[in-house]
C-alpha cells in the first residue's frame, strides 16, 4: 500500500462531528436509561484483552478479530464483542456476586472486516447480558428489553425475528440420524441463507416424500404462535419439541409485556451454531438494509471462563441507529449563549457566563470586540425578537452578551 | 377499478423494490414475471429510465448492470433482485437465496487448448477471479489468476494463460477457437435474492411473489420440480 495521504484514517473508522456525538450520546443515554429502568447496572470492561481467553471465547471468528501483540509476545486482542469480557468478568471479579446477574452497556467493538462500506472496524454497541437464568422469562425479559430499548433509542417502526437453534439440531437429527455431514451442510446453507443450496442438499440425500416436503417447509416456517403448533408437528424428537415449547412459552410471557405485535417467530432465523445455544433473535427496521440488533442464549459461554452458568442477552447496533433516526431528533440543549468581553469586563462576564452555565445554558466566551456584522446580527435578533438565531463566525448561537470597558453592553 | 382508486391501491403499500439485471437475462426474467402474473409491460425491455414503477404491481423495478444487482440488495436499495449464480458466486454477498429461477442456464467451467500439459508456472484468466482462485485452492493446484474483462478467450490462444475459467452457455465461441471444456465448476441459473431486513419487514409480499414465481417455473415444460 502507499503511504496514506494524511486527512486519510484506516478503513472502516470513523470520526464523529459534535453534531453525530450529540445525537450518539442522546440515543446512547435514552437507551441506557431505559435498561437501568429494567434493573440493568452499567459495566465497563477494558478495550484489549487476551486472544487465548477472550479472543478464543468470542463468537467473532478469529480472521475477523482484530489482533496485537504486547511488550512480552502475548497476541492481545480489540474486544469484537462486549459478551465474552462480561462473561470473564461474571465468572472472575463478579464470582460471589449471586445470580441471575443483569448488567448493561454501552461500548465500542472492533472488527476486522473485509473493504465493504456498512461494514464498520469500529462501532458502537449497547447492550445487556442476563447471566444464571434459564427460563424462558429470562428469554422474553431480554427480547421485551430490546424492543422497549429501540422504541427508547427512538425507532418506531421495526420487527423482531426469533428462532431457536434446537428446533434444527433436533429436526436435522431426527431426519438423518448419526449423519454429522450431512445435518452439517444443510445447516450452513441455512445460516448462509442460501434457501436454493439447501433445496439441492435435501434432494441429493435419500429421505422419504413426506420428510423431504417437510424438511423444505420449514423455510416458511414464519409469523405468530400458530407456527409454534406447525412446528410441533414437524418433529418428534425431544430437543425440537423442547425447544419450540421453549418459544411458546416465550410467546406468552411477551404477550403479557404486551409487545407481540413487534416479533414474529422465524424458525429459519439461526444465529451461529457453534455459539448460540437456544433462543436467537434479530431486529430489523424499516429503511435500513441491515440488522438493528442481535441476541440470543449462549449457555456454553460462561462455563469457558470456569463458572458455568446459562446466560442470554442482546446489542443494539447503535451507530445504525444513529444512521436510520440521526436526523429526527432534536437538539438537547436550547439555549446557547456567547459572551464577548475585554480586560475591563473580565469579571463581569465569567461572573454571567457562571450563572448562565448553572441555569444549563451553553456558554463560550470570546476576549475579542465583535466585528461590525456581527454587530449587525445582534442588532438584527435583539429587533426580532427573542426567538431568532445569532450567528458568529459560523456558529449559531441563542443569545449574546458583551461587556466591554466594564460595563455589561448589552446589544 | 378507476385510475383514482388504482393509485390509492398502489400507494396504500409500500412498493417492492426490484433489482432486475440489464441485458441477457432480462428478456428471459421479465417473461417469466409475466407468466407469474406480474404485468411488465412490453415497452419497458427497450426503456432508457433506470427506475420504473408498476404501481398496480405494488413493484418498482431499477435496471442494474447483473454484477451490481446483489450490491442493491445487499444495502437494502432494493428488496429483492434477480441475478445470475456466477455473479453470486463471484460477490459473495450477504443476501438470501430464495429460488432457482430455472433460466438463463449455462455453466462455470475450466477451458483450454485440445493439447494441454500442466505448465511450470500455472496461469488462469478470467472474470471471475475469486471463483477461479477458490476452485484451484480446492483442487489442491497453486495457480496465478489473471483478471481480464472481456474476451477471455483470446487468453490461451496468444500466450497470455494455460487455461481459462468462464462462462459456457453453448460452447460455440469455444469451438469456433479451438478450445476444449476441460472441467465443470459449476452450473448457473438465475436465482431471486432477497435482502435480509426486507425479507422480514416486507415478507408478505416477498412470499406472494415467490410462490407465484414458483408455480410459473413448474409450470414451464421440462421443468424439474
Amino acid at each position: 500500500m502507499s503511504k496514506p495521504k494524511v486527512f486519510e484514517k484506516p478503513i472502516g473508522v470513523k470520526d464523529y462531528l459534535p453534531h453525530a456525538v450529540s445525537k450518539l450520546r442522546q440515543i446512547e443515554n435514552q437507551v441506557l436509561a431505559c435498561m437501568d429502568s429494567w434493573g440493568y447496572e452499567q459495566i465497563m470492561t477494558p478495550t484489549m484483552e487476551y486472544y487465548d481467553t477472550v479472543g478464543v471465547a468470542s463468537s467473532t471468528s478469529d480472521q475477523k478479530l482484530f489482533k496485537l501483540l504486547n511488550n512480552r509476545g502475548t497476541t492481545l486482542v480489540l474486544r469484537s464483542d462486549m459478551t465474552a469480557p462480561i462473561a470473564r468478568v461474571v465468572s472472575s471479579v463478579l464470582k460471589d456476586a449471586q445470580f441471575p446477574i443483569r448488567l448493561s452497556y454501552h461500548s465500542n467493538v472492533f472488527r476486522a472486516i473485509e473493504e465493504e462500506a456498512g461494514r464498520e472496524a469500529e462501532f458502537y454497541q449497547t447492550g445487556v447480558e442476563l447471566v444464571g437464568d434459564a427460563s424462558p422469562d429470562a428469554d422474553a425479559e431480554v427480547v421485551a428489553l430490546a424492543i422497549a430499548s429501540l422504541k427508547a433509542a427512538g425507532v418506531s417502526r421495526f420487527k423482531i425475528a426469533i428462532g431457536h437453534v434446537g428446533f434444527l439440531n433436533g429436526l436435522f437429527e431426527e431426519a438423518l440420524p448419526g449423519e454429522r455431514e450431512a445435518q452439517e451442510d444443510l445447516k450452513a446453507h441455512l445460516l448462509g441463507r442460501d434457501y436454493v443450496g439447501y433445496r439441492e442438499r435435501l434432494r441429493s440425500l435419500t429421505l422419504s416424500e413426506e420428510m423431504q416436503g417437510e424438511l423444505e417447509g420449514i423455510t416458511r416456517l414464519r409469523g405468530g404462535q400458530e407456527i409454534c403448533s406447525q412446528a410441533l408437528a414437524l418433529s418428534l424428537d425431544e430437543t425440537a419439541q423442547a425447544s419450540i415449547r421453549h418459544l411458546c412459552e416465550m410467546w406468552d410471557v411477551l404477550e403479557a409485556y404486551g409487545v407481540c405485535e413487534h416479533v414474529l417467530i422465524d424458525l429459519t432465523m439461526i444465529g451461529d451454531f457453534k455459539y448460540y445455544t437456544g433462543m436467537t433473535f434479530e431486529a430489523y427496521a424499516a429503511d435500513l438494509g441491515f440488522p438493528v440488533a442481535s441476541g440470543g442464549r449462549y449457555d456454553n459461554l460462561l462455563k469457558q471462563f470456569g463458572r458455568p452458568a446459562p446466560a442470554t442477552g442482546f446489542a443494539l447496533k447503535t451507530t445504525r441507529i444513529l444512521e436510520l433516526i440521526g436526523d429526527s431528533l432534536s437538539e438537547s440543549i436550547s439555549e446557547r449563549v456567547l459572551i464577548g468581553y475585554d480586560a475591563d469586563g473580565r469579571t463581569a462576564a465569567l461572573d454571567a457566563a457562571r450563572e448562565l452555565r448553572a441555569k444549563g445554558a451553553a456558554v463560550s466566551v470570546v476576549t475579542e470586540r465583535m466585528d461590525a456584522a456581527s454587530k449587525a446580527a445582534v442588532r438584527d435578533a435583539a429587533a426580532g425578537g427573542t426567538g431568532k438565531q445569532v450567528h458568529y463566525k459560523g456558529v449559531a448561537f441563542t443569545k449574546l452578551l458583551t461587556f466591554f470597558g466594564g460595563e455589561r453592553e448589552r446589544e | 377499478m378507476n385510475p383514482n382508486e388504482l393509485q390509492a391501491a398502489g400507494s396504500g403499500r409500500e412498493l417492492l423494490k426490484v433489482a432486475m439485471p440489464k441485458g441477457r437475462i432480462y428478456k428471459v426474467a421479465s417473461n417469466l414475471f409475466r407468466e407469474a402474473g406480474v404485468p411488465i409491460p412490453s415497452d419497458f425491455d427497450d426503456t432508457r429510465k433506470l427506475i420504473i414503477e408498476l404501481p398496480e404491481a405494488g413493484m418498482s423495478f431499477i435496471m442494474a448492470k447483473p454484477v451490481d444487482v446483489p450490491t442493491y440488495v445487499e444495502y437494502g436499495v432494493a428488496d429483492i433482485g434477480i441475478v445470475g449464480k456466477d455473479v453470486l458466486m463471484e460477490e459473495n454477498k450477504d443476501v438470501y437465496e430464495l429460488l432457482d429461477l430455472g433460466i438463463a442456464k449455462c455453466r462455470m467451467s475450466v477451458i483450454g487448448l485440445p493439447d494441454w500439459k500442466p505448465v511450470i508456472h500455472p496461469r488462469v484468466a478470467t472474470k471471475y477471479p475469486s471463483v477461479a482462485s477458490q476452485y484451484f485452492r480446492e483442487q489442491g493446484q497453486q495457480v496465478e489468476v489473471i483478471k481480464l474483462n472481456g474476451s477471455i478467450e483470446l487468453a490461451p490462444l496468444i500466450g497470455l494463460a494455460d487455461r481459462i475459467v468462464d462462462m459456457v452457455e453453448t460452447g460455440q465461441t469455444l469451438r469456433e477457437n479451438g478450445l476444449v471444456e476441460m472441467e465443470t465448476i459449476f452450473g448457473i441459473t438465475s436465482r431471486l435474492i432477497a435482502n435480509r431486513v426486507s425479507y422480514r419487514m416486507k415478507n408478505e409480499a416477498i412470499q406472494s411473489l415467490c410462490d407465484k414465481l414458483q408455480h410459473a417455473i413448474a409450470a414451464k415444460p421440462g421443468a424439474g420440480v
